[in-house]
């Protein structure tokens, strides 16, 4: 039933439930709907600090003291692309891992779902190698803005595919039946290819601006 | 700990211990209660704090330990905590999780454990923030809008330690709010019984719905400022400080915008209105029509309604920051926007008269509360209209009429809801009902009480008194009547502040020694009346959840042998053959 049509449902005359079918039937697991609405959270907090990102960058350097622009872009590192590719190659392992789980491998799905969550550890180490990086090469959270925003757009990040990783051993370390744990691993994936999305549009608005 | 699917009753895992039934518990009607007795307890401090500002704007000069720096920290404590630890604590915490699944029959929330979590971390966010009244210094005085650069500046009350506590609880209640917000939507997406489709919900689970999921939007935006902010002050970013002159010295901040945070803060604050007043309106419709024994006026119109003010809400939030200076574009546009949502609002506002009209009114208490809203709110919608013009809100911006106004709309015409609500739904929470006595008392005290604190404010608004001035001074266009005014209002606070301890005396005198209520004392439909047990057990419907078959509004049909059918009774094309 289209969203529209149920809104339209005129409630006081519909003649019964009997007419609806059991609600398991047809709905989707509580978890599954559960994610993709805070999917909506997370998306309206990074486009609320890329749009922050924004306007802040446009604006004129500080008028009286301080010389210049004060908006001054980071260098990107090898590194930055090395940690992409790392967390292009959990999304995959974890692509693997849901179909894998849709086909019944249990054993190659278990495998699969450790190599995505290890490659998403790799990913945060990386990160955290990074942020060293930028440290002693003297780009200070305070020393500019655009350093600042930096920091806190992979803080964000950083924190959001931590509690996935604590999630996914959540989930899949609790034995359970087989659907289950299809499931989990589905939602894991669907969760790893977001944080995928949101990162490549991170790493692009930092390397375009 | 078993996971509990709401829809089946297998995996249910029943605790018992004290404990695990009361203090971890994992019981959606148990969270509520401690989600509003916590929300109730910080709202006292708040209220406390308003007698408080009372007493110094009534008596200047007479409370020598009311200080300056005092009085501002008491005017920003006052008003976050009032809106964001009691209104939306009491209503979304509250009601929601004692609500939902009640209403739409299922056996809890989705997740439990997550909800469970969700009033903990609540917890800690109200600890936090009331640590910041022992750090040195204070609270922070920088208003509920905690506008920077002053804020973290110095010379603002409570510029080093108490803005960070307040910053710090924020974040973690957002935390707290993202945990319990989830569930709701998604309780109301998944759990509904068998037919008990959206349309059939009643409207108190249409607000609490469409007011969480604002909730799980608006809020990010308050989490991204206070963590700016919190970066700002401790750690020497300048995302929101510009470069400036202070106390004298240039600080070393650069380049930062002011303007930046009122945008974010206002993109939660504006719905943040509405997260506060969507479940009240829900909750008022239900109220209207149990005790007007008629079926809702336009039941359809009333949820588009909601759901279109909960959309538009997103879209106009700049109407606060017209004295920030704007392009005159966008402000034609907000004020366009704003004015747009007060369609769908006057259409809420006919439909409650049109239920009400011809209709078999009892004046209980709760159906007296419900009245009280719909005066208040049409008074602080009318004052809304005024201020949603630039022209006109220009000068009387940061004036008491302002004060006035969103006391009307966003203050007292919840808190009445809220007591209605609980006159109304105790004898289910509790089993017992109430002294009708006291609580007429409280109930006239209350609302003749509101209007003698709120309607003079416009008064003192248009001759021009600002907000948040500690002290009048000697003031050559402010007349002596000003004074006055001042004066009673400040004694008409304090007698209703007075009156809410017969509120408070009466619950508990209820719950102990109130007479036993029975399942349904009102006569109501919704499902939560016809549970099998009263005060509902875990789990909620015994061994079978209930079916349902009608709308909750089956009030008064012709040639029905009650005046009221239950949602769960079948239709006889139903149980024919
Ligand atoms: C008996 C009840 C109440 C009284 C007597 C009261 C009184 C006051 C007073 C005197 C002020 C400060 C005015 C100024 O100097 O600017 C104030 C501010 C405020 N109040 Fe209330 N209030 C009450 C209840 C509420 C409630 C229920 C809410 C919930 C929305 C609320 C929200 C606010 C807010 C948001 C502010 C503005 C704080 C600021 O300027 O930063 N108040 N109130
Ligand atoms: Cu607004």
């Amino acid at each position: 039933m289209s969203l529209l049509r149920r809104l339209g449902e005129k409630s006081w005359e519909t003649p019964g439930a009997e007419a609806y079918r059991e609600p398991d039937s047809y709905r989707p697991a509580a978890a599954t709907v559960g994610v993709y609405v805070y999917f909506g959270v997370a998306t309206v907090i990074f486009t609320l600090i890329a749009a922050a990102y924004l306007a802040r960058m446009g604006l004129p350097a500080a008028m009286e003291h301080g010389a210049g622009a004060d908006w001054r872009a980071m260098p990107e590192p090898p590194l930055l692309w090395i940690n992409s590719g790392i967390l292009v190659l959990s999304s995959l392992a974890w692509e693997a891992a849901r179909r894998l789980a849709r086909r019944g491998e249990i054993g190659r799905m278990q495998a699969a779902t450790l190599a995505g969550g290890g490659l998403g550890l790799l990913f945060l180490a990386g990160q955290l190698l990074l942020w060293w990086h930028y440290q002693t090469a003297g780009y200070f959270l305070s020393a500019n803005p655009a350093n600042a925003f930096f920091y806190l757009l992979t803080a964000l990040h950083g924190l959001h595919l931590a509690g996935g990783i604590a999630a996914g051993v959540r989930a899949l370390g609790q034995p359970g039946d087989a659907g289950r744990a299809a499931r989990n691993v589905r939602l894991c994936a669907v969760y790893w290819h977001y944080l995928l999305l949101v990162w490549v549009l991170l790493a692009g608005l930092l390397v375009m601006t | 700990m078993a996971t509990t699917i709401a829809d089946d009753l297998t995996p249910m895992h029943h605790p018992r211990t004290w404990v695990g039934k009361y203090v971890w518990s994992q019981d959606h009607k148990v969270i509520a209660i401690q989600y509003s007795v916590t929300a109730i307890a910080i709202g006292l401090v708040a209220l406390v704090l308003s007698v408080l500002m009372r007493l110094q704007l009534g008596f200047p000069g007479v409370f020598p330990w009311i200080q300056p720096e005092n009085y501002l920290q008491y005017v920003s404590m006052h008003g976050m905590i009032m809106v964001v630890y009691l209104l939306t604590a009491l209503l979304l915490g509250g009601f929601g999780n004692y609500m939902i699944p009640l209403m739409i029959g299922a056996r809890d929330m989705v997740f439990p454990f997550v909800n469970m979590l969700s009033y903990w971390v609540y917890l800690l966010s109200v600890l936090v923030l009331v640590a910041g009244f022992f750090v040195p210094g204070g609270p922070t005085g920088a208003g509920w809008t905690l506008y920077p650069p002053q804020a973290i500046s110095e010379g603002t009350p409570g510029s080093q330690w108490g803005i960070v506590t307040m910053l710090v609880s924020l974040a973690i209640f957002i935390v707290a709010f993202t945990m319990g917000g989830l569930n709701y939507v998604t309780t109301v997406l998944q759990a509904r019984t068998r037919g008990m489709t959206l349309m059939r919900m009643p409207l108190t689970v249409w607000g609490i719905f469409i007011a969480s999921i604002m909730g799980l939007l608006a809020f990010p935006a308050l989490f991204v400022a206070a963590i700016m902010m919190l970066l700002d002050h401790v750690a020497g970013a300048s995302f929101f400080m510009p470069s400036m002159m202070s106390m004298g010295q240039a600080t070393d901040t650069l380049g930062g915008s002011p303007i930046l945070f009122q945008h974010l803060f206002w993109f939660f604050g504006h719905p943040e209105v509405y997260i506060v007043a969507l479940p009240a309106f829900g909750i008022v419709s239900d109220l209207i029509s149990v005790h007007a024994r008629k079926n809702i006026f336009g039941y359809r119109m009333m949820v588009w309604a909601i759901v279109i003010i909960g959309g538009l809400s997103f879209i106009v939030w700049a109407h606060h920051m017209y004295v920030s200076g704007m392009n005159p574009y966008f402000g034609f546009f907000f004020a366009t926007s704003t004015l747009i949502i007060a369609i769908p609002t006057a259409i809420k506002v006919y439909n409650w008269l049109l239920t009400l009209w011809r209709g078999d009114i009892h004046l209980r208490v709760p159906m007296l509360f419900a009245l009280a809203f719909l005066f208040t709110f049409i008074h602080g919608g009318l004052s809304g209209l005024f201020l949603g013009n630039v022209s006109v809100d220009v000068p009387l911006s940061d004036t008491f009429f302002v004060v006035g106004h969103f006391h009307m709309v966003m203050g007292v015409s919840p808190i009445l809801v809220i007591f209605g609500a609980i006159y109304h739904w105790y004898p289910k929470i509790a089993g017992r009902m109430w002294n009708q006595a006291l609580a007429q008392v409280h109930f006239w005290v209350t609302f003749l009480g509101v209007y003698a604190i709120y309607l003079p404010m416009h008064y003192l608004g248009v001759l021009g008194v600002p907000r948040r001035y500690y002290a009048l001074g000697e003031t050559s266009f402010i007349p002596e009547s000003a004074h006055l005014a001042n004066q009673a209002i400040s004694i008409a606070a304090i007698v209703v502040f007075a009156a809410q301890f017969l509120f408070f005396y009466n619950m508990i005198w209820s719950l102990f020694r109130g007479p036993k209520a029975g399942p349904n004392p009102w006569g109501a439909a919704s499902l939560e009346w016809q549970t099998p047990d009263t005060p509902p057990r875990h789990g909620n419907w015994g061994a079978k959840l209930p079916t349902v078959y009608r709308w909750a509004y089956d009030y008064s049909v012709p040639h029905a042998p009650r005046d009221f059918i239950p949602q769960d009774e079948p239709h006889p094309k139903d149980t024919a053959p």
